[in-house]
């Protein structure tokens, strides 16, 4: 009886209900946990497993052996260095592209928009739902060279003929910048949401002008936000590959291009295995450092 | 003491006072144009009397909209994303929903352990998401198909509806549990009169969500599936030699199907609360 | 849904020797109370004097880490808050945002298996003359409207014992001062008894024909209300319940029915039936409204400086100094005989020995002076 009393009361300070001894919340844990240990640790495991891998000689495409050759990963990285580095770099800027656009966004979804609150916020993730492929090379079509957009551009006197966005780096970190702004935006609107205006006027009433207000008060209240949504942009711009390739040329290729080719095109898994799982771990060590630097520890 | 009446504001005056005291909302207007354009231009040439390349405008059509699956594969390729889609929403809400309850209702060990799983599969990049479960596959001789896709799905699905789900159970006053109890009804009773309808915004939530994550994947998918063609997979493919107009004719109706479900569902909430 | 088995117990309320432990703190000491059945008792202390928990052990919400609850005959201590014949009304009212008025009414009774509610429900609407709000939710109701269906809800359901945990506390004071009159109606009408928790002092002596006061845990007393204004027996439910003047003092002897003390130079006459104590060392007290501004008394201070004043509609508020530099307060009713001082007057004072009474001496003078209203 006392087994389960107390199961569902609910409290929030569990600590009276439960004397810890109720299996319960095992069995609720269970299935969901067994799947993601399943499908997603054991596979970072294969994936380790599988990136010290040779092929030997003679053998048929796809057939490898397990001899732990950690030199591949040297090789991968010594290889593919450019591209690597190429993909930190576009990640950053397109979030900072992001975070540059959509502060303000949310800012005025936050305190200037009035009744019509919910009805942007759905404005904002509702371009999302058509397929982001489509967007994307709706893109391509947009800036093409014979294009609106780029023959406006081209009126102006300091641009030359030349001049192009489509299949070029600047394309592609627009691509990718675009791509995440829901994911910048509504971190940022949910954390600006929270601050009560009334704080603001305070700030106000103690002499600071809007933009101190701002610089003192807000965009430091607005930082949880902040985090989390450039967490939320860089690391899948990071390991992206689809606006390389469709707004990209191939001196844009990001890493996630040579992963996918590497297991699609050239056969070669042991080398794609490397290079992910070197992109993850880079991305862990980076994401752990932003945190405690910027000392959000309960992001979920 | 005289005062002095101050003069007149001239026009430029109060323009330039109504520019700065507005220049926020201005730029989110042009803001929201800008998120707009791909999915109005997807739209507009939904209606293109194209070929089978939908690069340059001929004129307009509603054939398309008349006959979209007029173009081979395009709704093949939507069945299957439909049919992986609602597979892994019903399983990844599921699996999610309990674990929520779980953590946002129960004390146990490992709930550091609990979350920092829950969290690692929204933190990593999807190229190693699939990567590794490819690997995983490959390794144990799997072929890729229809069935490796909807587990991927689920995996990564499980992760946001903890998360959405576990927001809503933590607005819940835990006093109206208590008050179901005192009013009678034992724990299994309170969970389900009290507990669970008032939760159940937040599951809504979190399967839409993942359908949404579902449908629209790429990446993963593309490493899980081999030959079977979900909806993105077959736009991708397709870019190279001409992406067929109907495919823009599925994407402009999934958006506005996906509108209305959010407006209904904003319009439900709001009649709720109406006094 | 399975039909839950309630008791259907009846008798007076008993808690004999209750504890409630949180790790090592003590939210309830070794609690001992007999609340007669069909009476109106009120547990009134600040925040954190263990009210609430002792209200959510009745309730069967917590359990007890020592001691029974009983009522009538039956031992309810370990009894699930689902299965015992006492219903609450929560202090945010707690009602069912997702149900109806007549759903949340009617939850209780669809619990115990009743098919037919409508009658039921009805009645309890009734009683709280809210019958026109069945179909509407509880988010669409005012404050004061919520608190009576959160009544409605509890006494639908008969219970032997009603709990009611500050339920007035977010109502503005008009409001409050209505619903009181409110309860006090419905709990005569339906005959039920009704434990309410308060931190108001003037919210439980309206009330209750029982309060009990409560501090750090414990019962300091338990009386009438007369009982306990006219009569306090400790330092915190003098200081606790309106105002008191406390006088540090010995007492010199006593003799037939009255004691004598001595304090500061001076003599107090007190009866012996008012003193609470067999201590040497007592404070004397004398409430602010006995107080007149005279020196032909029996018990008089003489040469005493009027340093405060407020007129607050019904009495003039004086703060009074006396030679030994002690603050003493005294009201003055606001009818003929007015003393109209001013600040800076000579003034003496005079009371009757019979509005004397005297605590222990080795208790601190401030007890449950002063608290911060919580909430």
């Amino acid at each position: 009886m006392a087994f389960l009393h107390g199961v569902a009361t609910g409290h929030s300070q569990v600590k009276n209900a439960l004397k810890g001894r109720s299996l319960t919340p095992y069995l609720l844990l269970a299935p969901g946990l067994i799947w993601l240990i399943t499908f997603f640790i054991i596979p970072i495991f294969s994936l380790a497993s599988t990136s010290t891998m040779v092929r030997p000689d003679g053998a048929q495409v796809g057939v490898y052996v397990q001899e732990l050759r950690f030199a591949n990963y040297v090789d991968a990285f010594l290889i593919n260095k450019d591209q690597y580095l190429r993909s930190f770099i576009y990640a950053a800027l397109a979030t900072l592209v992001a975070l540059a656009i959509a502060y303000p966004l949310a800012y005025a979804i936050a305190f200037k928009s009035g009744k019509y609150r919910n009805i942007l916020l759905v404005l904002v993730i509702a371009p999302f739902f058509t397929s982001f492929l489509l967007r994307t090379i709706a893109w391509t079509q947009i800036l093409a060279d014979q294009g609106p957009v780029v023959s406006a551009i081209k009126v102006l006197p300091f641009i030359d003929d030349l001049f192009r966005i489509n299949n070029t780096s600047t394309a592609v970190v627009i691509g990718l910048a675009y791509n995440f702004l829901p994911f910048m935006t509504l971190p940022l609107y949910a954390s600006l949401e929270r601050i009560d205006p009334r704080t603001l006027e305070a700030a106000g009433d103690l002499y600071a002008n809007g933009l101190t207000t701002f610089r003192k008060v807000t965009l430091p209240l607005s930082m949880p936000g902040v985090v989390a949504g450039t967490l939320l942009t860089f690391i899948p711009a990071a390991g992206d590959y689809v606006n390389a390739a469709i707004l990209g040329n191939p001196s844009t290729k990001m890493i996630g291009n040579v992963i996918e080719s590497r297991f699609f095109a050239v056969v070669d898994y042991p080398t794609a295995a490397a290079l992910s799982f070197t992109l993850m771990a880079t991305i862990l060590i980076l994401v752990s450092l932003y945190i405690r630097k910027s000392g959000t520890d309960e992001l979920v | 003491m005289t005062t002095s009446i101050a003069p007149m504001p001239t026009l430029s005056h109060r323009a330039a006072r109504w520019f700065s005291r507005n220049l926020i909302r201005i730029y989110a207007a042009v803001a929201f144009i800008y998120l707009f354009i791909p999915v109005a231009y997807t739209f507009a040439f939904s209606f293109n009397d194209a070929g089978k390349s939908n690069l340059v405008w001929q004129g307009f059509t509603l054939d398309n909209w008349k006959n979209p699956c007029g173009a081979p594969q395009v709704c093949e390729s939507v069945v299957n994303s439909l049919k992986v889609g609602v597979i892994s929403t019903l399983l990844a809400t599921f699996l999610g929903t309990m674990i929520a309850f779980a953590l946002g209702r129960y004390k146990f060990k490992g709930r550091k352990s609990t979350n920092l799983l829950i969290f690692l599969p929204m933190a990593t990049p999807e190229v190693v998401l699939g990567a590794s479960l490819l690997a995983m596959f490959l390794n144990l001789r799997i072929n890729p198909g229809f069935w490796t896709v909807v587990i991927a799905h689920v995996m990564f699905c499980i992760s946001f509806v903890v998360v959405t789900v576990k927001a809503r159970i933590a607005s819940l006053d835990p006093r109206l549990e208590q008050a179901a109890m005192d009013l009678y009804a034992n724990e299994r009773e309170t969970f389900r009169y009290v507990t669970l309808p008032l939760v159940m915004p937040g599951i809504a939530g979190a399967a839409l969500l993942a359908f949404s994550l579902s449908f629209d994947d790429f990446i993963i998918t593309n490493f899980n599936s081999g030959t079977f063609s979900t909806f993105p997979k077959f736009v991708y493919v397709s870019a190279a030699r001409g992406i067929p107009a109907q495919a823009n004719v599925v994407g402009s109706a999934m958006f506005f199907i996906a509108l209305i479900i959010v407006i209904v569902g904003q319009v439900v909430s709001r009649q709720r609360k109406k006094p | 849904m399975a039909n839950t088995k309630v008791s259907q117990d009846t008798g007076d309320l008993k808690l004999d020797r209750v504890s409630k432990y949180y790790g090592d703190f003590c939210a309830v000491d070794d609690l001992s109370l007999l609340v007669p059945d069909g009476s109106f008792f009120a547990l009134l202390g600040p925040s954190g004097c263990g009210k609430t928990t002792t209200l959510r052990m009745i309730a069967g919400l917590e359990e007890p880490s020592a001691g029974t609850i009983s009522i009538g005959s039956s031992d309810i201590t370990t009894q699930k808050s689902y299965r015992r014949n006492v219903n609450t009304v929560f202090q945010n009212y707690a009602l069912f945002p997702h149900l109806t008025i007549f759903e949340n009414i009617a939850f209780g009774l669809r619990r115990r298996g009743l098919k037919d509610v409508k009658s039921e429900v009805e009645s309890a609407l009734n009683l709280v003359e809210l019958a026109h709000l069945a179909d509407r939710k509880p988010n669409q109701l005012s404050g004061g409207q919520q608190q009576r269906i959160a009544v409605a809800r509890a006494i639908v359901n008969r219970p032997e014992v009603l709990l009611l945990d500050e339920p007035l506390g977010a109502l503005d004071l008009k409001l409050r001062r209505q619903m009181q009159i409110e309860l006090k109606r419905i709990q005569t009408e339906v005959g039920i008894t009704f434990i309410h928790v308060t931190h108001d002092q003037e919210e439980a002596m309206t009330m209750a024909d029982t309060i009990a006061v409560m501090n750090n845990g414990k019962i300091e007393q338990m009386g009438s209300a007369t009982d306990l204004y006219e009569s306090p027996k400790t330092a915190f439910v003098a200081n606790f319940l309106g105002q008191c003047n406390l006088i540090k003092g010995k007492i010199a002897s006593k003799s037939g029915d009255k004691a004598l003390v001595t304090a500061k130079g001076l003599t107090f006459e007190v009866p012996l039936s008012r003193v609470a104590t067999s201590n040497e060392s007592v404070f004397i007290g004398v409430r602010p409204e006995k107080l007149r501004l005279d020196d032909n008394g029996v018990n008089s201070i003489k040469n005493c400086v009027v340093t405060d004043r407020s007129f607050v509609g019904t009495s003039t508020q004086y703060i009074v100094r006396a030679p030994w530099d002690l603050e003493l307060v005294v009201f003055e009713q606001n009818d003929e005989g007015l003393h109209d001082l001013r600040v800076g007057d000579t003034v003496s004072l005079e009371w009757d020995s019979e509005h004397t009474f005297a605590l222990d001496g080795a208790q601190d003078i401030n007890a449950g002076a002063d608290l911060d209203d919580e909430e």
